[in-house]
């Protein structure tokens, strides 16, 4: 043992070993490495890919105008103040909308996951309804709710309901039992238990799932909007396209990326600092 | 205040797993359970604390706990059982927050039961970023802040490698014998239960019975002597034959869902 150190050379013998073979190395790939910068040059050289085809003629402006005349067109309807317009109707309506459905959604939820009877009537008319596109009902509800606001947001809202209503219920079916039983063994009265066991418990699943209903909301607001609204970017897509202003209907093509990135990023620190224990 | 427990039997379906369980824990006593996997420990202990019902049989406390008592009857679980969303301080402090005490009250006996377990100064962790052996040593300052009268233990130190198991058992040990709590501890490591236990309840395999009660009748503190290591080897011997064969044959089964 105190000879580790100071092993001769010579026992190892080297170079009087003629059938001495090294092992080959094969254990390398399969590794994700950071390429920074990559994205950048990327995204530059589509645009420039884009913007030189357009500038040479290989493409026809009224059908995809060039990268520089939509940063324009952008710029423009920002100026002009309309841009404003259309993307606080949107704004406004998807706030209202997913709010709505959210909250109500997380209360259905709750009921379901915690309280069979709840479950037992609210599982299958959840399967029944979930599947349906709920742009569909648009019509339905303008019928019943005009064709103003009110119509849109219940439509958005119950895009967002139904999967709210699953994912919380199914989050609170993955909170660890014995997390529930240790609650019990300490005496914490069922209200305790709920509320600090199983609703922290279900967060995460919770955000998780505002991923998904952002998205879809985004999703049915643009359709709505597009069916019928006098304001708002779907709108103010559909109308371009018809005049065939693609500039700017690329441009509010361009807001909507900007307006999914940006909730993207919300929700990522919302869940950051909502969940700093894991 | 002891723990009387009456002819406990209980089936998982058409499985009978416990039939006709009696013994009494005494002030201060602790109790071993040990016995092959799948003998129904864990649903014994389960029992004991009311955390599951019991096909037939009674468990009872006999005399009153002490004054300061919150919760006579406390687990400390194989998985620690701890909330990850709070810290160590919080997760201490979870079963007084419904306890009609002042804040100040609770305050202090959080800080008292971490400065016991040695945790004063990982207050504001989160469990994730303890080792095992902490974890469970959080588990343990939860069940001491409510005062219990009989700690009710699921192999508490299987889930720590043996090196924390080592550390903890003294740990343990130091505790009961300030404290003199009693306890129910349910293992399957016969040195555990040799090393820490006044009596050791060997029941045999599904369905769970008594098979021996083996009273331990060397204190403690003396166990590491080289004379109580003899006399304890033969013990352990003796009860490894007792549950060698059931081991055997429940390290054979295929699981049954």
């Amino acid at each position: 043992m105190a000879d580790i150190h100071a092993l001769p050379q010579s026992t190892l013998g080297l170079p009087d070993r003629p059938k001495l073979a090294a092992i080959p190395f094969r254990g390398g790939g399969f590794t994700v490495r950071s390429h920074k910068g990559a994205g950048i040059i990327g995204f530059v050289v589509i645009l420039g890919l884009w913007e030189i085809s357009v500038r040479a003629g290989w493409i026809s402006p009224v059908l995809l105008p060039a990268a520089s005349d939509v940063l324009l067109a952008l710029w423009n309807l920002a100026a002009s103040g309309e841009l404003w317009r259309h993307l606080q109707a949107s704004l406004a309506r998807f706030a209202m909308g997913w709010s709505l459905g959210t909250a109500a959604g997380v209360l259905v939820g709750f009921c379901i996951g915690v309280w069979s009877l709840a479950r037992g009537i609210g599982l299958p008319l959840v399967s029944a309804l979930f599947p349906v596109p709920k742009i569909a009902l648009l019509p339905l509800f303008i019928l019943w709710l005009g064709i103003g606001e009110a119509s849109k947001v219940a439509t958005l809202a119950l895009g967002c309901f139904f999967t709210t209503v699953i994912a919380t219920f199914s989050a609170i079916d993955a909170v660890p039992r014995n997390l529930i039983r240790m609650g019990q063994s300490f005496n914490m009265p069922p209200h305790a238990v709920l509320t600090k066991v199983v609703l922290p418990g279900a967060l995460p699943g919770i955000l998780a799932c505002f991923r998904i209903t952002t998205s879809i909301c985004l999703i049915i607001l643009v359709s709505a909007e597009m069916i019928g609204a006098e304001y708002g970017i779907g709108s103010l897509i559909i109308l371009t396209g018809n005049l065939m202003q693609t500039d700017q209907l690329l441009a509010g093509v361009v807001v909507l990326s900007i307006l999914g990135l940006c909730i993207g990023y919300t929700l990522t620190r919302l869940e950051r600092w909502l969940l700093r224990w894991r | 205040m002891e723990l009387v427990v009456d002819r406990i039997c209980h089936r998982f379906g058409g499985l009978t797993v416990l039939e006709d369980i009696s013994f009494t824990v005494a002030e201060g006593e602790i109790l071993a359970v040990i016995g092959p996997s799948g003998c129904g420990k864990s649903t014994l202990l389960s029992i004991l604390g009311g955390i599951l019902e019991p096909e037939s049989g009674k468990v009872y406390t006999n005399g009153a706990p002490p004054a300061a008592s919150l919760n006579p009857l406390t687990y400390i679980f194989q998985d620690f059982s701890l909330l990850p969303w709070r810290t160590v301080e919080a997760n201490v402090m979870l079963p007084l927050e419904h306890h009609a005490l002042s804040a100040s009250d609770k305050r202090a006996r959080v800080d008292d039961v971490l400065a016991r377990t040695g945790l004063s100064d990982f207050k504001t962790a989160f469990p994730k970023q303890l080792s095992g052996g902490m974890r469970q040593r959080v588990g343990i300052a939860r069940a001491l802040a409510v005062n219990p009268a009989i700690l009710l233990m699921d192999e508490p130190l299987s889930a720590l490698d043996a090196q924390t198991r080592e550390l903890l058992m003294e740990d343990f040990l130091d505790l009961w014998l300030r404290e003199r709590m009693g306890a129910v501890y349910v293992t399957h490591n016969l040195s555990e239960a040799l090393y820490l236990a006044d009596r050791v309840c060997v029941l045999s395999r599904r369905p769970g019975r008594i098979r021996e009660m083996v009273s331990i009748d060397i204190p403690q503190p003396q166990r590491k002597e080289p004379w109580a290591q003899t006399r304890l080897a033969e013990l352990q011997d003796a009860m490894w034959k007792l549950i060698k064969g059931e081991a055997q044959e429940a390290e054979r089964e295929m699981s049954h869902g």
